[in-house]
C-alpha cells in the first residue's frame, strides 16, 4: 500500500518560499485542477448532475494517451483526440443507464465507476503495466517543451524552470476552457442545461430532450477530465493507477465548491488559493514527519469542506441567484 | 421506467433508442425476459469462466438455466426470491464447473467479508433512509472502531474482548457527536442532499486523516491469531475469520431481531419510513434519530475491528471498504434495514465467488459491476419500493 497522500507529492526540494521552481509546480497542480474542475461545474453548477467519477474520465485520458503512445508506437498528438475520445465513451456508457436515476444514486454510481476503472488499471497488466505504470509517452512533448523554453530564454530569461513550458500550456488550456465553456452556457443550449438543473420537468413539458442535454453536459466534463488527465501525466511523465484515487474527484469538489457553484472564474480562482494554501503549508516549518503533514494537509482540505457547506454553501464567489446547494 | 413519455415524438438520440428498447423489453411476457436474462447472464459466465467440455455437461448447463427461468415465474412480483432464483442458478453452474468443495470453500471465505459489508450497511441505511444523509463519513468510522481496538488492545495491551467492547462505545460516542454538533444544526437549517454530502466527505477527510496524523500510515496489527486455522467437513478456515463469522452472525442476527420486534426497531424503520409521518404520529423522532447514531456507528466500529483483524490496519482500511457498503445499500434498497443485511452478506459471497472467473484484484470492480447493473434492471433495490427512486 502506497502513500495516497503521495499523489500531489511534488517531486522538488525547495529552500525559500520565493522558489519559482516549487511555484511553477504549484501552478500546474493548480492549472490542472482548474480545467478538471470546469467540467464538473458544468456538471454541477449548471447542469445539477452530481459526477463523482471525474477522476475515471482522468485516468481513461491518461491511461489511453499514454498507452497509444509508449506501448502501441502511435503518434502523441493523434492520439490525444482519441483518448478524449475513449473518455467521452465512458462517459455515454456510464451516462446512458445512470442519468435517469435519483441524484444521490448517481453519485454512487459514478464513484463506483471511476474506482472501477482504477482497479482495472491496477490488474490489467498486459496492458497497463499494473502498479509499475506506463512511461515513455512524453517524447513529443518534452520537444514542443524545449522549443518553448528556447523561445523564452530569447526573450531575456535565462533561469527559465523546466517546467515552465508546461506551466504555460496548462494555464492556455484552463483559461481556452474557462472562455469556451462560459460562452457556451450562454448560449440557448447553455439555457436549456440551467432549465434542467432548475426543473427538469419542466424543461421537458417545453419539448427538451433533458436527457440528452444530460448526456452532452457529461461528455463534455468527460472531454475536461481527459485533459487533465493528459497534463496530469505529462506533468508527472508516467502513468500509475495510484494517481487515480476518488481523493483527486473530492479535490476537485473542494476546488469547486471553494471557488463558487455556477462561476468558471471562481473555480480558477479557488484552486489557486486551495493548493497555495495546501502545500504552501510546506513554509511553516512545522516540528512533524511528512506523513504528519501531509495528513494536515487532507484535515485542512476537510474542514474547508465543511465550513463551506455549513457557512458558505454557495463557495466563495458562487453566484446566489444561480445555485444554491440549499434544496 | 419513462421511456413512454417520449412516444409521439420521433426517437432521435442514442438514449431515447436505448430508453425505448429498454421499454419494448420490460414490456415482454415476464417469462421471456427473466428467460433472457438468465441466459444472458449464464453466457457471460460461460464465456468468462471455461466451455463445457463434455455433451452431459451442456445438457446439465441448459437443464440449469431452464430450471431456473421456471422457478422464477411464479415469482414474477418478488424481485428478492427472483434474485435469491438467479444467485442459485450461479452457485448452480460454479458446482457444475468447479465441485461443490472449491465453491463452499469460497462461499466461506466470503462469509467473513459479507458481514463485515451486512454490519456496515445496515448503520449507513438508516442513515441514508432516515436522514436523507449520504455519509461518505461511514466508512472512516469503520476505520476509527479498528484504531480504538488497537489502542487498547495492543497499546494497552488488554485482551481483545474489551478492544471490541470499546471500538464499539467510542465509536457510537464519535456518531452521536457528530450528530449533535453537525448534522441536528444542519438539519434545521434545511440543508440539502448535496450540501451534506460534500460535508460528510469533509468529516471522512477529518476522520482518516487524524487517524494518519497520530498513528500513521504504516500497516498495524491486532494481537489476534491470523496463523492457526480450523477444518471441518474439508473445508479450511482462519480462527480469527471462523470468529469473524460467528461473532458478526451473531450481531446481525441480534440487529435484525432488534429491528423486528422492539419498539425502538419499529421506531427507526418508521422514521426510515416516512420522518413526518413518524413525528405526526408522536414518536421523538431526534430520540429516535439519536438511537440511530448510537446504534449504526456502533456497528461500523464492531465491523471495521473485524475487518482490521483479518487483514491490518492503515488509515484507508474503512474507506476501501465503504463502496461495496453503498453497493449493498443500494441493492438491499436505501433505507431498507433487512435488505442491506442480506444484501451485504449476499455480496461478500459472490465478490469472493467472482475469484472463480477473474483475477482476484479484480473481484471488487466486479462488486461494482453488479451494483451498475442492478440499477440499470432495478434502481430501487432488490427489496426496494418503487416509489423510493
Amino acid at each position: 500500500m502506497t502513500d495516497p497522500t503521495q499523489i500531489f507529492q511534488l517531486a522538488l526540494t525547495f529552500e525559500a518560499f520565493t522558489d519559482i521552481q516549487f511555484w511553477t509546480s504549484v501552478g500546474i497542480i493548480a492549472g490542472i485542477f482548474v480545467i478538471f474542475a470546469t467540467g464538473l461545474q458544468l456538471n454541477v453548477g449548471f447542469t445539477g448532475i452530481q459526477n463523482f467519477g471525474q477522476v475515471g474520465f482522468m485516468a481513461i485520458g491518461a491511461y489511453t494517451m499514454a498507452i497509444l503512445t509508449a506501448e502501441s508506437g502511435w503518434n502523441f498528438w493523434l492520439s490525444l483526440p482519441v483518448a478524449i475520445a475513449a473518455a467521452i465513451a465512458f462517459g455515454l456508457i456510464i451516462g446512458l443507464p445512470s442519468l435517469r436515476l435519483r441524484a444521490d444514486y448517481f453519485a454512487i454510481v459514478t464513484i463506483a465507476a471511476a474506482e472501477a476503472i482504477r482497479i482495472v488499471a491496477l490488474n490489467a497488466r498486459d496492458l497497463t503495466n499494473g502498479p509499475q505504470g506506463v512511461f515513455g509517452f512524453a517524447d513529443s512533448w518534452n520537444s514542443v517543451s524545449d522549443s518553448i523554453e528556447e523561445f523564452i530564454v530569447d526573450l531575456g530569461w535565462t533561469d527559465v524552470p523546466s517546467q515552465f513550458p508546461l506551466f504555460l500550456v496548462t494555464w492556455g488550456l484552463a483559461i481556452g476552457l474557462m472562455f469556451a465553456f462560459s460562452r457556451m452556457t450562454r448560449t440557448p443550449w447553455g439555457r436549456v442545461l440551467r432549465a434542467v438543473r432548475e426543473d427538469e420537468d419542466a424543461a421537458r413539458a417545453l419539448g427538451k430532450n433533458a436527457f440528452s442535454y444530460k448526456l452532452q453536459s457529461l461528455a463534455l466534463a468527460a472531454t475536461t477530465g481527459a485533459i487533465a488527465g493528459f497534463l496530469f501525466a505529462l506533468n508527472l511523465k508516467f502513468v500509475v493507477p495510484d494517481e487515480f484515487q476518488p481523493l483527486v474527484t473530492f479535490t476537485g469538489y473542494a476546488v469547486l465548491i471553494l471557488g463558487g457553484l455556477a462561476n468558471y472564474w471562481g473555480v480558477a480562482l479557488g484552486s489557486i488559493v486551495l493548493w497555495s494554501v495546501l502545500e504552501g503549508l510546506r513554509f511553516l516549518e512545522l516540528p512533524l514527519s511528512e506523513t504528519k503533514i501531509a495528513a494536515l494537509r487532507f484535515m485542512i482540505l476537510g474542514f474547508v469542506l465543511i465550513g463551506l457547506m455549513a457557512f458558505r454553501p454557495q463557495g466563495f464567489f458562487g453566484n446566489r441567484k444561480e445555485m444554491v446547494l440549499g434544496d | 421506467m419513462e421511456a413512454g413519455t417520449f412516444s409521439g415524438a420521433q426517437v432521435r438520440t442514442l438514449g431515447e433508442r436505448f430508453a425505448a428498447a429498454l421499454g419494448r423489453f420490460n414490456e415482454a411476457p415476464f417469462v421471456v425476459r427473466a428467460g433472457v436474462g438468465i441466459a444472458l447472464l449464464d453466457l457471460v459466465l460461460v464465456l468468462a469462466d471455461r466451455r463445457p467440455d463434455s455433451v452431459f455437461e451442456w445438457l446439465l448447463l441448459a437443464a440449469i438455466i431452464a430450471a431456473s427461468t421456471a422457478a422464477t415465474v411464479p415469482l414474477a412480483r418478488r424481485p428478492a426470491a427472483v434474485a435469491a432464483v438467479v444467485l442459485v442458478n450461479i452457485l448452480a453452474i460454479l458446482i457444475l464447473f468447479h465441485g461443490l468443495h472449491d465453491v463452499s470453500q469460497r462461499g466461506l471465505n466470503g462469509l467473513s467479508l459479507g458481514a463485515i459489508y451486512a454490519l456496515g450497511a445496515v448503520g449507513l441505511t438508516l442513515v441514508y433512509g432516515i436522514l436523507k444523509l449520504v455519509n461518505f463519513a461511514h466508512g472512516d468510522f469503520l476505520t476509527f472502531g479498528a484504531y480504538m481496538a488497537y489502542l487498547v488492545n495492543v497499546t494497552w495491551d488488554l485482551p481483545l474482548v474489551f478492544a471490541i467492547a470499546f471500538a464499539i462505545a467510542a465509536t457510537a460516542l464519535l456518531g452521536i457527536g457528530f450528530e449533535k454538533t453537525m448534522w441536528a444544526p444542519m438539519r434545521k437549517r434545511g440543508a440539502g442532499m448535496l450540501q451534506l454530502l460534500l460535508m460528510a466527505l469533509g468529516l471522512a477527510f477529518v476522520i482518516r486523516y487524524s487517524i494518519q496524523f497520530i498513528w500513521g500510515t504504516e500497516l498495524r496489527q491486532l494481537d489476534v491469531n491470523n496463523t492457526s486455522s480450523v477444518e471441518f467437513l474439508d473445508l479450511r478456515i482462519g480462527r480469527t475469520q471462523l470468529t469473524v463469522i460467528v461473532v458478526g452472525f451473531a450481531a446481525l442476527l441480534a440487529t435484525g431481531l432488534m429491528l423486528r420486534l422492539t419498539l425502538l426497531g419499529k421506531r427507526m424503520r418508521a422514521l426510515s419510513d416516512d420522518i413526518d409521518l413518524a413525528e405526526t404520529s408522536g414518536i421523538n423522532t431526534s430520540r429516535v434519530i439519536l438511537y440511530t447514531w448510537l446504534f449504526a456507528a456502533g456497528l461500523a466500529g464492531l465491523a471495521g475491528v473485524f475487518a482490521g483483524a483479518i487483514t491490518q490496519l492503515q488509515p484507508e482500511l474503512g474507506f476501501e471498504l465503504l463502496l461495496p457498503i453503498f453497493a449493498a445499500v443500494v441493492l438491499g434498497g436505501i433505507g431498507n434495514a433487512f435488505g442491506a443485511l442480506a444484501a451485504g452478506i449476499v455480496l461478500g459471497v459472490v465478490i469472493e465467488m467472482s475469484t472463480f472467473i477473474v483475477a482476484p484484484g479484480l473481484k471488487l470492480a466486479i462488486g461494482f459491476l453488479i451494483l451498475i447493473v442492478v440499477l440499470i434492471i432495478r434502481p430501487q433495490g432488490i427489496f426496494g419500493q418503487a416509489r423510493t427512486v
